[in-house]
């Protein structure tokens, strides 16, 4: 024993003068321990790595910073709005953008402005509920038809193949036209059940590869069951891809709960969301610009920040996949 | 090759009975087409099954798909369910203007996406392709319906303006003194642009990205560097080595689009009440009528399948390293 650690290798590496036998004590943190023994080496995590990634995607980083501004606002609706979304003024109907209204006013005298904040909650709302519980859903039946094949993969890809000869937009407004008048909740229950297939695609792809990986093999070996496998060893490595769609499908959801509420089959009137307010600026008269301008701007500049941060988690998570860059 | 052509026929033929099937039982377990009927306290329980039992409509679905899939065959998609419009004539004449709608909006967008796409992709990181860029990316945020809006604000505005009407805001001719012959030509244009317009951006942004990716591609391969190794002028290379094999993967971006430009065509054509297939489908749809919707979604599920089968025999001449076995 005695013999063993004097030739270990490890001490040939302490600086001349490090004090070998006060190692047992040093604290935990092995950065420290490099640090001891004067190595500039800082160890990083591969979530690390990947924020650092992130990070020096100057446009990811900032279009994160105005979502999260956006999001901000909606959800702080009521401290920021100057007034309710349904408070009507008969002193100011229909008024152009002004300082006191900086949106303008509708026809009922309704501050824009504030409607436009409400309506960001209800959209980001719908948005976020849809990317959580499609990617849910799409993770779990795109791993398992991925992981086992069989029925389950089958039923799957036919399932995508026929929803490919229907237009989405088709499809969902007859779903929805079922539902009648929509709560967000119902919308956002609504589009993930009809959306989860895009993600179930990419998880199935990858786990079909990963499958045949000699970790996973390895694991096997061990005694590792089918759950513990898919869970502790495949899902870990899609994450990148998993994580990048479920963040452009927030997007995608945003826009399709803006053209539903927009062609009256979505969220009904006295809940603001962006698509809503857009159907009532039109009804109220193309003259009055500013009620479609504005609430149209936000959902672009939502859809084209998150397309921007997905964009740079693609990079940030999927170092291995080189896109040929704008 | 032939073999692959009848063998991709073929194969689309159980698609297509998959899709009507699927398209039935959709429409029919998510709407109730006499729910208006119900709540309404003027109609006896004695007439509302009288209607279901004259309609069918007390029978299980695979029954109905049974004589829905009869009278689509036989009767052109039947009646309607209230007032017993016949189908097929109405959806006929309404498909050629939404042909002509989807038609000439395919034709501008994979013109001007090539021409785009090529261009940025010779003269990448100019200040053209930067441009175009930013646009194409603006592009995919924007939601077809708010761009025609937008649109339609501008016009409104100019018009308040100045009193000058560039385009039409609605409609698909002008009601009276349509006129004849060229005049005829001139105001279908007017009305036209602008959905046309709205309908191209977004497909404009993707044809062009995906162009500007395959001519990067096949740029940097290694047949362009003989060719110009060998001393050809640059613009022989470009278009005769390089333009032509860019132009392949295209083909089947075109094609998946097909799906996306009917839905394109719902939105613009419900904002600018153009008498098209998509009016007649949300009309159809908020009358709460399911055989029109049917037809409607099994016409266009047709032509997707239609479209994608020729992509994919297209993409076989224009490609001869495909093989078919």
């Amino acid at each position: 024993m005695t013999e063993r650690s004097v030739h270990d290798p490890t001490l040939a590496v302490a600086p001349p003068g490090a004090d070998v036998s006060v190692q047992p004590s040093l604290p935990g943190d092995p950065s420290e321990l490099t640090y001891q023994y004067g190595l500039e080496v800082q160890a990083r995590s591969q979530w690390a790595y990947a924020r650092r990634r992130f990070m020096r995607h100057r446009l990811a980083l900032g279009s994160l910073i105005i979502l999260l501004a956006i999001f901000g606002c909606g959800l702080f609706a009521n401290f920021i709005a100057p007034y309710t979304y349904r408070q009507i003024n008969l002193q100011a109907l229909s008024q152009a953008p002004s300082a006191k209204h900086i949106f303008g006013t509708d026809s009922a005298g309704r501050d824009s402005f504030s409607r436009v904040l409400y309506g960001i909650r209800t959209s980001a709302r719908v948005g976020v509920l849809v990317g959580v519980l499609s990617t849910v859903i799409g993770t779990i039946i795109g791993g398992l038809a991925g992981f086992y094949g069989g029925w389950i993969d089958n039923l799957l890809m036919r399932l995508t193949d026929l929803f490919l000869t229907l237009p989405l937009l088709a499809v969902l407004l007859v779903a929805a036209k079922y539902l009648g008048h929509s709560t967000p909740l119902k919308l956002a229950l609504l589009l993930a059940f009809l959306i989860w297939t895009s993600i179930a695609r990419i998880v199935r792809g990858s786990f079909l590869s990963l499958r045949e990986k000699e970790y996973v093999e390895a694991a096997r070996a061990a005694g590792a069951g089918d759950l513990r496998i898919m869970i502790r060893h495949m899902l870990p490595n899609t994450v990148g891809p998993i994580v990048v769609a479920a963040t452009l499908t927030i997007g995608t959801a945003i826009l399709l709960e803006a053209v539903l509420s927009f062609l009256g089959f979505g969220i009904e009137p006295p809940t603001p969301a962006l698509g809503a307010l857009l159907n009532e600026g039109q009804d109220q008269g193309l003259d009055k610009w500013w009620l479609v301008t504005f609430p149209g701007v936000i959902i672009v500049v939502i859809v084209l920040c998150i397309n921007f941060v997905g964009d740079g988690l693609r990079d940030a998570l999927d170092p291995t996949q080189r896109r040929i860059r704008a | 090759m032939l073999t692959y052509i009848i063998r991709r026929v073929l194969y689309s033929i159980p698609v297509l009975v998959a899709t009507s099937f699927l398209i039935f039982t959709f429409v029919s377990i998510t709407g109730d087409p006499l729910g208006r009927l119900r709540t309404n306290p003027a109609i006896t329980r004695e007439e509302l099954h009288s209607i279901e039992h004259s309609k069918r409509l007390d029978r299980p679905v695979i029954v109905r798909y049974g004589y829905w899939v009869r009278d689509a065959v036989t009767k052109e998609f039947g009646t309607t369910l209230f007032g017993n419009q016949k189908i097929w004539p109405e959806l006929k004449r309404v498909m050629w203007h939404t042909v002509q709608f989807i038609g000439s909006a395919i034709i501008i967008s994979v013109l001007f996406g090539i021409a785009i796409g090529v261009y940025s992709a010779l003269r990448q990181y100019s200040l053209f392709d930067y441009t175009a860029t930013t646009l194409s990316f603006i592009g995919f945020a924007t939601p077809v319906f708010w761009l025609a809006l937008m649109m339609q604000v501008l016009m409104v505005q100019v018009f308040l303006k100045w009193h000058i009407r560039i385009f039409y805001t609605s409609g698909l001719s002008s009601p009276v003194n349509a006129g004849h012959g060229f005049h005829f030509f001139i105001d279908r244009v007017q009305h036209l642009a602008l959905p046309v317009l709205a309908l191209c951006a977004l497909s404009i942004a993707t044809y062009s990205r995906y162009m500007r990716a395959s001519m990067l591609e096949v740029l940097n391969s290694d047949f362009v560097r003989t060719a110009r190794a060998k001393g050809l002028l640059e613009r022989r290379v470009v278009m005769r080595h390089a333009f032509r094999n860019a132009l392949i993967p295209l083909v089947t971006v075109v094609a998946l689009d097909f799906g996306a430009l009917f839905a394109g065509a719902i939105v613009t054509e419900t904002i600018f009440t153009l008498d098209g297939m998509g009016f007649y489908f949300i009309n159809a749809l908020e009358a709460s009528d399911p055989y029109p919707v049917m037809a409607w979604l099994m016409v266009v599920a047709t032509m997707v399948i239609l479209f994608n089968l020729i992509a994919d025999i297209l993409y076989g001449v224009f490609d001869p390293r495909i093989r078919y076995d």
